[in-house]
């Protein structure tokens, strides 16, 4: 099946370089045409690459349908052309008068495509079935979309703007929005799955091949809609473990400010406390090193290292007057070492 | 026969001036109930609207022609292919051919003197140029960015004037009813006795089943959009899932309709179609029941397939399952038409005129269209199409490929009979071809770039595109050539063509029995028993150097 298409590409591309030979004063940037149409490496000219056990059953219903519309639409150009050329009008040629109807024949043009489609439908199905009902047993990856961003949550916790994937491993994605629609779309996989508010949307995976892919929002989702990207690495069997265990360890490599602040948001603390000076459900936590806070029991107290720690282990010891005492504990959920970077990201804080 | 034995060249003369003379001034225009005048004015007004939304469609494309910033920022461009959307549903192709070529050419057909409702055949064009100018003048006011679709919970949380929009778009749904409930009464009522439902020119079997989709899935588009505009200003929770709504049960609705709206866009074409291509082969339209009946079952399918725009939203395995496999009934209807239009063209006397050569492009254009169809009707194919531009150019395939193209060859088929001039034939021609070349060259790259992964609605994309878009807007600008020189030769001819003969193509139906332009009143008296498509009956040499009836001759 891929010489084939390569026949009708490379005949495609052919017109096409004659199409911009005639528009050839135009800079067209980038090298010209052909190069930026041929920089489907590993594809063919209709499918890109295939990096999943499913993408290759989507490919082949993908060119039997191709096949089956190409003869089907080949039979009908050349009859329309061959009547148009042998019934012109011109001198001499008289039209004929021929039967108004024929059911056996309009039965028969009837039947034949009702007899094709069948296949085409259970295919479709029966592809559908296997890429949209996760296996029982894979590794759980959890997708967040929003504007406009996806994150990939594992589960230690570690969040990252990138799927990483191990090769040749079940992947199993549970997916929810926390604003608009989105869609979670891999072409290397065949995959796509609307991201839903309000409900989690499971997909699934098992990458064939190393490398990185790219992955979009499919679904419009506003402003920045086309940069809502993101890449998919696929590590190599046996290599992804010890890439997750690196890329957590990122409070040993990263300023303290910076890794706090990548723990404060991996944890979600955005969704209570802003930085930017406006009442959440939680205080703003702009400017908050040193200055002197009132309690709900009516007590002034300093805001320092200790209190700042207190406040994350054990929230509800001290609360700020004004707010409700919804915090959950901390206790024994961040580690020694993510406290402390949190509390120099929030001493950071102007 | 008597009737127009006793009168030769009938009604040419004394049946009064011919309806663009009947009356004078802008008001006899605009509050006339004459079903011609309502045609006409329809015509300037989508028209105009189909220009406009041409010249945005040519902005988007000049935008896309780099992958970064051409011409302007995301959120304009977001706004840009919305309105282009929004004008080209609502106010250009939905109306198109019912409410212009239907309007003018229905009641001619029945040999019938008016619509059944002349005034609320007026109040829909009312309705639709109130719904117009709502729907532009809210480009002033923060134009919309939600797509054409306005999908929830985005519609319902975007500050861009969703409200205005979707309120412009129900007026437009009233327009819509009234246009099909006129037509469905007219055709039940006021045919002549000897014509039964089987006697009916085939445009009016097309307009019949769009019109019972119009008045059947219409209001479902307007209870959606108003259910809308209560969640947007009353904050009632029925789609925001943050109000305890549910953001798909808005995709049900709004493709409840949505979906039987293609089939009210492509049904009235496949009826000129019909027409234009047994008229200039000359040939009996084979198997006229089959091709009847098929528009009432897509009709009928067309309400059943709404679920195939939702397979990846997390509808239910079982509803993809059987939303897919109605999908594929659809197909049946559609081939049966193309086949049976060839088997037409059989032994006929073919006349490379410029409407045949709309509807022989028609015929390529729809078949790429309708075929590629099974892509995306088919599931795990679908899955990686959807919401790509593979999806954007099978559309652009049937809407543009399909019925703008039978609504242009359906224009020039009627135009001698509707302004009694004819038109230039070799522009006309050169328009065909230039329209159907660059329409290929536009769109049959975005079927490569979809299937190759680029999602739709991208204002960036990445650098691997890059090619396929500049093809495509190469195509898109001489495609719009194409359509500037349609125009030009349509409105060239009023001012310089020759005087049109009652019947040039020598067309059985009884629209061409009538002078051209028509009388006010259309026929004086109703017209003698006449088959649709039995063209023996003419013979080419009227005194006017059209066709006439050979009864006529005799006389």
């Amino acid at each position: 099946m891929i010489s084939l298409p390569s026949l009708v590409s490379d005949t495609l591309m052919s017109m096409c370089r004659e199409a911009i030979g005639l528009v050839g004063t135009i800079d067209i940037g980038q090298g010209g045409f052909l190069p930026a149409l041929t920089r489907f490496e590993g594809g063919s000219f209709w499918m890109p690459v295939k990096a999943s056990t499913t993408a290759g059953a989507t490919d082949d219903l993908f060119y039997f349908i191709f096949w089956l519309c190409f003869f089907f639409f080949a039979v009908i150009v050349a009859v329309m052309v061959l009547f148009v050329f042998r019934y012109r009008e011109r001198p001499g040629h008289k039209e004929q008068k021929t039967a108004s109807h024929s059911n056996a024949l309009e039965i028969t043009w009837s039947v034949i495509p009702l007899v094709l489609v069948i296949p085409i439908f259970w295919w479709g199905f029966q592809g559908f079935m296997d890429m949209s009902v996760p296996p029982a047993e894979g590794r759980e990856i959890m997708v967040t979309a929003e504007k406009w961003k996806f994150t990939f949550t594992y589960p230690n916790g570690y969040v990252d703007e990138n799927l990483h994937v191990p090769q040749g491993e079940n992947i199993i994605l549970t997916m929810h929005s926390l604003d608009v629609i989105h869609s979670f779309y891999v072409p290397a996989f065949r995959l796509k799955r609307d991201v839903v508010p309000g409900r989690y949307h499971k997909a699934w995976f098992n990458a064939t091949e190393p490398g990185e892919y790219q992955a979009y929002c499919a679904e419009y989702c506003g402003t920045a809609h086309s940069d809502m990207l993101a890449r998919v690495i696929v590590h190599p069997a046996g290599e992804f473990d010890a890439w997750l265990r690196e890329a957590s360890d990122f409070i040993s490599k990263l300023p303290p400010e910076e890794a706090g602040e990548k723990v404060f948001n991996i944890r979600g603390c955005p969704a209570c406390h802003s930085v930017d000076g406006e009442a959440n459900t939680g205080p703003p936590l702009d400017s908050l090193f040193g200055r002197t806070e009132t309690m709900d029991d009516g007590t002034d107290v300093l805001v320092d290292e200790n209190y700042l720690r207190e406040s994350i282990l054990e929230p509800m010891n001290m609360v700020v007057g004004g707010y409700e005492p919804v915090m959950p504990t901390f206790q024994g959920r961040l580690s020694e070492d993510e406290v402390t970077v949190l509390i120099a990201y929030l001493k950071s804080l102007e | 026969m008597t009737e127009l034995a006793q009168k030769p060249h009938a009604e040419h003369s004394d049946a009064g001036p011919n309806y663009l003379k009947a009356s004078r001034g802008v008001l006899s225009w605009l509050f006339t109930l004459d079903h011609k005048r309502i045609g006409i004015m329809y015509l300037f007004g989508v028209s105009a609207s189909f220009f406009l939304g041409g010249i945005i469609a040519l902005l988007v494309r000049t935008e896309l022609f780099t992958a970064e910033k051409t011409i302007v920022e995301a959120d304009t461009y977001n706004q840009l292919f919305t309105l282009h959307g929004v004008i080209m549903i609502f106010l250009f192709i939905i109306p198109s051919i019912p409410a212009i070529l239907g309007n003018f050419v229905l009641p001619l057909q029945l040999g019938a003197k008016d619509v059944a409702f002349p005034r609320m055949n007026l109040a829909s064009f009312w309705f639709w140029l109130i719904g117009g100018i709502l729907a532009l003048s809210s480009m002033h006011m923060g134009a919309v960015d939600t797509g054409w679709t306005f999908y929830t919970p985005y519609s319902t949380s975007t500050s861009t004037s969703v409200t205005m929009t979707t309120l412009a778009a129900f007026i437009l749904g009233f327009s819509s009813i009234f246009t099909g409930l006129n037509f469905i009464v007219t055709i039940h009522k006021l045919r002549p006795r000897w014509m039964g439902w089987f006697e009916m020119p085939l445009f009016l079997w097309s307009i019949y089943a769009t019109s019972i989709i119009q008045i059947l899935a219409t209001p479902v588009l307007g209870i959606t959009l108003m259910l809308l505009i209560a969640e947007r200003t009353l904050g009632v929770g029925i789609f925001d899932p943050a109000m305890g709504g549910d953001p798909v049960l808005y995709q049900h609705f709004f493709w409840f309709y949505s979906h039987p709206a293609v089939y009210i866009m492509i049904l009235p074409a496949m009826g000129i179609i019909s027409e234009l291509i047994s008229v200039h082969s000359r040939k009996t339209i084979f198997g006229y029941t089959f091709i009847a009946y098929s528009s009432i079952a897509i009709a009928i399918f067309g309400f059943l397939v709404w679920g195939h725009h939702m397979f990846t939203s997390g509808q239910s395995g079982l509803m993809n399952m059987i939303f897919s496999a109605l999908t594929f009934s659809v197909s049946i209807p559609s081939a049966i038409k193309v086949f049976n239009w060839l088997a037409t063209m059989y032994k006929g006397s073919i006349r490379l005129n410029t409407p045949m050569l709309y509807g022989l492009g028609f015929i390529f254009l729809f078949g790429i269209g309708g075929l590629t169809g099974l892509f995306l009707g088919a599931l795990a194919t679908d899955i990686h199409l959807h919401d790509t531009y593979f999806v954007v150019s099978h559309f652009h395939y049937v809407m543009v490929g399909g019925t703008a193209m039978a609504f242009v060859g359906g224009l020039f088929h009627w135009w001698p009979k509707m302004t009694g001039r004819m038109y230039n034939e070799t522009w006309g021609r050169i328009s065909a071809l230039l329209i159907v070349v660059s329409f290929n060259l536009t769109f049959f790259p975005q079927f490569v770039m979809g299937s190759q992964g680029m999602p739709r609605r991208y204002y960036n994309y990445l650098e691997q595109f890059t090619g396929y878009h500049q093809m495509s807007t190469i195509g898109a600008f001489l495609l719009g050539l194409g359509f500037l020189i349609v125009a030009v030769v349509l409105v060239a001819s009023v001012f310089s063509g020759k005087r049109a003969p009652a019947n040039p193509w020598g067309g059985a139906t009884l629209e061409w029995n009538c002078a051209s332009p028509p009388p006010h009143h259309n026929f004086a008296a109703t017209p003698a028993e006449q088959a649709p498509y039995d063209f023996s009956v003419l013979t080419d040499d009227a005194a006017d150097g059209g066709f006439q009836l050979a009864a006529q001759e005799q006389a």
